[in-house]
């Protein structure tokens, strides 16, 4: 358990005075290490100075930016088609659930609606990118605690998700697969991918989860090291603007696909009556390391249920919303095939033509793996947005880290780090 | 399969897209707002649903305790602040830059956004204080809102009163500009290219 300790006066060293130590003798039985930016159990480049008493942290400050890339300065200079290759940038773990998340916001903003076939589709690919995220993160615990073959057995699996995102985009890691009013295309073969994804969801995760669990669920080295580590309590999570499993993990009922549901997670998705997807959102009241672990394998296992409610319930009809030509591409058979969807795939993507946008701002938020990653775009009428603020989940759940391990050994550092699942692309933009 | 059979979901209202229809302003907490500051110059505006209340800078503070205090309003969580620099859009502005504020309240699952313009009094080129680019810190109400300050600051120069900590975030302590601002080049002030190269022998 964490224990209080009173720092004498504080010192953080920075970039620049690493010559601080040499110079600075009087600081008694206390010592910094330097954790990270090059780091293994960082995961990215993050970078921890951490004031220590013995092996007990007297002080964490967090640095970050080091992967800093300006990418809300270049959505200003984007359109809103071209933006989706930045965003799968950010949380590279579960890239497509950025892509769907950023055209969301840019569907609100637009007032468009999609076909439920698109729904249905859009909805399997957030699940599986949720379970993509998940099995990293929690693989990754086991690995940082120094059971490498549980990050093997979730890395085997994710490479499934990886196949199916190439087969539907052409592409395995940024699938950049949405597009304003639908996809860039429709599925290639709707049978293969049916039979890709059930054979994922029905042998392979289970199969992966199983071997996690076996290995580590009840394993007491590893409930050791998680167990009453790095708590947040309810009240903290929430005032600490704390989201996804990290906020349910201490007894925060929130999953915006319940509160403030989208896609075919809310009622009449079809517009035709259908009921929304049936899950349940696993809560957890011990709010420490070894509570946001077991989220995170529920969560998986009501996503696969989630898809194993849809896969055999995709509608037919076109996966984009027929436009007047003004907002969605035509598909690529119009575009070669006759003269006005040529015209219309021009109006799009030329550089001077494109989107005449609302004049006004939106906000679209979607539940991801790490909680609620949100847009917020303000449009000023063209085809580029003025600004585009993205709501980062990591960033804000990583905010509560220093007072997380304030206490606690160096070696739950590493614990706690993973339990954040912190994405650094996504950390500093 | 025909276009018909895609069902009745897919229609997009083409009309109401280009004359967006006129704001309802009806969320609930508007008016206790109203009536709790009923000096306070308040605006609202309305959007797709969502609503955004616009608010002097002195009374953000205020009015921000009461949204999370007052039972009827209730909103307990602070989903995001960030900012927008509005030199040279198109539409007529309150001031240059507006700083926002998402909140949600748990009991009810809505979502509510308090806005803020500020105007700066120096040239924005720089990094300079200016003793205009001022606000209230929320963390006091949320220690959450400490690094989305952070971030507003480094991106925006925008200054917070009472933060506990106001350093730069994301790009390093004497960096030459706020990069998120309008009048800042995507390319950057040639940070990159003026970067002193080491050769290995220096190294």
């Amino acid at each position: 358990m964490p224990f209080t300790l009173k720092p004498d006066e504080g010192f953080d060293i920075d970039v620049e005075s690493t010559d601080y130590l040499k110079t600075h003798v009087d600081t008694g039985d206390r010592w910094t290490l330097n954790f990270g930016p090059q780091h293994p159990a960082t995961h990215t480049t993050l970078r921890v100075v951490l004031e220590l008493d013995g092996e007990r942290i007297a002080r964490c400050t967090p640095h970050i930016g080091y992967l800093h890339s300006g990418f809300e300065k270049l959505a200003e200079h984007m359109d809103y088609n071209q933006y989706v290759t930045i965003v799968s940038r950010m949380n590279y773990l579960s890239p497509i659930a950025n892509d769907i998340c950023w055209h969301h916001a840019v569907e609100t903003l637009f007032g468009i609606d999609l076909t439920p076939r698109c729904k249905v589709i859009r909805t399997i690919m957030a699940e599986l990118a949720r379970i993509q995220d998940h099995l990293l993160c929690v693989g990754a615990a086991a690995l940082d605690l120094g059971a490498f073959t549980g990050f093997l057995y979730g890395f085997n699996a994710r490479e499934r998700i990886y196949d199916i995102c190439d087969f539907i985009s052409g592409q395995r890691f940024h699938p950049d697969w949405t597009r304003v009013g639908g996809a860039m295309q429709d599925l290639p073969d709707e049978e293969n991918f049916k039979k890709m994804v059930k054979y994922f969801v029905n042998e392979d995760l289970p199969q992966a989860l199983e071997d996690l669990e076996g290995l580590v669920c009840r394993n007491r080295i590893f409930i050791d090291r998680t167990a009453g580590i790095g708590v947040v309590s309810k009240e903290d999570a929430i005032a600490w603007s704390l989201s996804g499993p990290m906020a349910r993990a201490s007894g925060v009922v929130r999953d915006l696909r319940k509160d403030e549901p989208y896609l075919c997670y809310a009622d009449n998705w079809d517009g035709q009556g259908a009921k929304a997807v049936e899950f349940k959102v696993p809560v957890h009241t011990d709010g420490d390391v070894y509570a946001r672990f077991q989220v995170r394998i529920e969560e998986m296992k009501q996503s696969a249920h989630i898809i194993r409610q849809l896969i055999d319930r995709i509608p037919g009809g076109p996966i984009d919303t027929l436009a007047d030509g003004k907002y969605v591409k035509p598909p690529k058979s119009d575009v070669y095939g006759s003269i006005e969807g040529l015209i219309q795939h021009f109006e799009i993507i030329m550089s001077n033509r494109g989107w005449k946008a609302p004049i006004a701002e939106a906000y679209g938020a979607n539940e991801t793996a790490n909680g609620e990653l949100g847009y917020f775009i303000v449009s000023d009428g063209g085809p580029r947005p003025w600004r585009v603020r993205t709501r980062p989940p990591s960033f804000i759940n990583y905010s509560i880290m220093a007072k997380l391990t304030e206490g606690h050994m160096l070696a739950d550092v590493v614990a706690i780090l993973g339990s954040i699942n912190v994405v650094a692309a996504e950390l500093d933009r | 399969m025909t276009i018909e059979a895609a069902g009745a979901g897919n229609s997009v209202d083409f009309h109401a897209m280009s004359h967006p229809t006129t704001p309802t302003l009806d969320h609930p907490v508007l008016k206790h707002v109203k009536e709790h500051f009923p000096s306070a110059r308040l605006r609202a505006t309305e959007f797709r649903g969502q609503t955004t209340i616009i608010v002097e800078p002195g009374d953000l503070h205020e009015v921000m305790a009461f949204l999370r205090d007052d039972p009827r309003c209730a909103f307990n969580f602070l989903s995001d602040i960030s900012a927008v620099d509005y030199l040279g859009y198109p539409a007529e502005m309150i001031g240059r830059f507006g700083v926002y504020y998402v909140l949600c309240a748990y009991s009810r699952t809505d979502r509510i956004r308090v806005k803020t313009f500020v105007d700066p009094s120096l040239p924005t080129d720089g990094i300079v204080e200016d003793p205009s680019l001022w606000l209230d810190s929320v963390t006091d109400l949320w220690p959450g809102a400490e690094w989305m300050e952070r971030e507003v600051f480094d991106m925006f120069g925008i200054r917070f009163r009472g933060h506990p900590d106001l350093r730069r975030i994301l790009t390093w302590e004497s960096y030459p500009g706020h990069p998120l601002r309008k009048d800042y080049p995507v390319r950057g002030r040639g940070e990159r290219e003026n970067f002193r190269v080491i050769s290995r022998t220096d190294a």
